[in-house]
């Protein structure tokens, strides 16, 4: 277990100046602060909106942009970050010819991709909260303030979150197997948009394919209509998404272990 | 208890159908610097990585100190500190964070970063990021990443590569150094014999997967029998005459004719004979096949 620990603190340190690591936190900033913008712009149009009817189209204007296409590109580009810093250094020898198990290099990577898309969820979440209670420092006409929408936005981020483990594995096993940016990526994107077609024409195996799971997740969560209640965060998609993280991963494993390094 | 400190056993190993480390039994005894010799493609990295368990060896074939590494992998590692082919190193890291990575994965205090980085010359660039560093700079970050843990085996493949003539002569006396002063056991590779002839004690020559010579350095200076060569006014009667008397010419041309050498007595009546026959020697002394020949002639063996 303490080479898990020191693997995962070594991938924290290594990647702390890398695009990947700091794309995670910007992200949700950046969109957070765009959309508020947006309704700040648009406040005399929204005013007459309740504060539950305001936090909904606040945070499914931001959750649906995410969940369609941000997070998946966003796990493609991050798993790719991550392994690629091995490649790039022909680092590899040297991680394996550490007194580490390689179980240990292998999780702690896939652990790190795991938490800096966890970091974004959360900080999503936090921020959305943060700039919509912004937005009526500076237009107090928007009420946001008269709604407590902290659970759904953590359950509704949760659930995201979740949707994305299936798609991390494949696109991590898809950075081992090739030291390339245009296949795991290409084949990532061919997927995604797959997932959104599939899953907007309510493909009857759709269930089975996870790159379309983040885009299910949005589309149980707005057909909630602001009625949360009837929000679940574990649903077929979801765990299918966890059946595909963990199935994969261990193939990904055995995979690693019988790696030639050339 | 073994005093060696690798052992292979009759490796052998390929990639796919080429076979690229042909039964392979080497010896590397404990506080010995192990020069590694062989052309480019002969196996040696290969090796190397077999060593360091990255390619992994049939069973009961690789031995670390006595261990099998298949099966003692992480404890084998433990003793080993290595660079293989070009430095391993993090190119958006500065050269001293790329040792405190190293730290924190094998658990070392940050503080060991500084000395190592004294050891290898880089404290001057400890803050510069590595990807800026010239290749010979990445030579050493990725020498000092290998004696980082103080471990008791070291796999250097090709050290010198990139370095200059001055950082070629202190990579030199470190090693001798960390095997003498410190009694680690160092295996280098080159293609070189002349940089491992000053500084290795052990010599083990591959060509084509295959393991040629092994043994001390005096060996294999052994192997080059010693001739007599003879520079006299006429080399043609001087060769008639030597063949006239039953002594084998092993070579002969306008400017010198060499014969083999049994002693320096023989070495005199050679002389004697020559003069004798009216031929007017200008030298004759013993010669030794430097190892620059000596090497290429078992790699071209086979």
């Amino acid at each position: 277990m303490r080479s898990f620990f020191v693997s995962l603190n070594s991938e924290f340190y290594k990647s702390r100046k890398t695009l990947a690591f700091w794309s995670a936190i910007l992200l949700p900033l950046v969109i957070c602060l765009l959309m508020s913008w947006g309704f700040i712009s648009q406040a005399p149009k929204l005013a007459n909106n309740s504060a539950q009817i305001l936090w909904f189209r606040y945070f499914t204007a931001i959750f649906g942009v995410m969940g369609i296409l941000l997070l998946p590109v966003l796990v493609i580009y991050n798993t790719y970050a991550v392994t690629n810093m091995e490649y790039k250094g022909d680092t590899w020898k040297s991680l394996f010819s550490l007194p580490l198990p390689k179980l240990s290099i292998y999780a702690s990577k896939y652990v790190y991709i795991v938490f800096l898309t966890f970091i974004t969820m959360l900080l999503f979440a936090v921020f959305i909260i943060l700039t919509g209670h912004g937005i009526q420092l500076i237009k107090s006409e928007l009420k946001f303030g008269e709604y407590n929408p902290n659970q759904i936005l953590f359950r509704s981020f949760s659930k995201l979150f979740l949707s994305s483990i299936g798609i991390i594995s494949i696109q991590f096993l898809m950075n081992l197997m090739w030291n390339d940016f245009l296949k795991p990526f290409g084949i990532g994107f061919l997927f995604t948009i797959m997932g959104i077609i599939t899953a907007n024409v309510g493909w009857k195996y759709v269930d089975y394919l996870p790159y379309a799971y983040p885009n299910l997740a949005v589309r149980n969560i707005m057909q909630t209509k602001g009625d949360f209640n009837k929000m679940l965060i574990f649903d077929q998609p979801i765990y299918n998404s966890l059946i595909y993280g963990i199935i994969v991963f261990i193939i990904g494993y055995f995979m690693l272990a019988k790696k030639t390094i050339k | 208890m073994s005093n060696l400190a690798i052992e292979t056993v009759g490796l052998t190993y390929s990639f796919g159908p080429q076979i690229v480390v042909k039964n392979l039994s080497m010896q590397v005894p404990k506080g010995s610097i192990y020069g590694f010799l062989g052309p480019n493609g002969a196996g040696k990295t290969t090796t190397i990585k077999i060593l360091l368990n990255l390619l992994k060896s049939p069973s009961d074939q690789v031995f670390i100190f006595g261990k099998e590494i298949n099966s003692n992998r992480i404890s084998s590692l433990k003793r080993m500190g290595a660079l293989v082919e070009q430095p391993a190193i993090y190119g958006h890291l500065t050269g001293k964070e790329n040792l405190i990575n190293r730290c924190i994965l094998l658990g070392i205090n940050k503080s060991k970063c500084a000395e190592t980085l004294a050891i290898v010359g880089l404290t001057y660039a400890a803050d510069k990021k590595a990807g800026q560093y010239s290749l010979g700079m990445k030579q050493r970050l990725g020498i000092a990443l290998a004696l980082l843990s103080d471990p008791e085996l070291l796999l250097l493949d090709e050290p010198t590569n990139g370095l200059d003539p001055n950082g070629i002569i202190e990579i030199r006396n470190l090693m001798v150094d960390l095997a003498t002063k410190h009694n680690k056991t160092i295996l280098v590779s080159s293609h070189l014999l002349a940089e491992i002839e000053r500084t290795a004690t052990h010599v083990g020559i591959i060509n084509k997967g295959e393991l040629l010579f092994q043994g001390t350095i005096t060996e294999l200076h052994n192997l080059s029998k010693p001739t007599i060569k003879i520079e006299a006014d006429n080399q043609q009667k001087a060769t008639e005459i030597l063949v006239k008397n039953g002594i084998e010419v092993v070579q002969s041309d306008e400017n010198s004719l060499n014969v083999t050498f049994q002693n320096k007595e023989e070495m005199g009546k050679l002389n004697t004979l020559l003069v004798h026959n009216n031929v007017t020697v200008f030298s004759i002394g013993v010669e030794r096949k430097d190892l620059e020949s000596l090497f290429l002639d078992i790699t071209s063996k086979n």
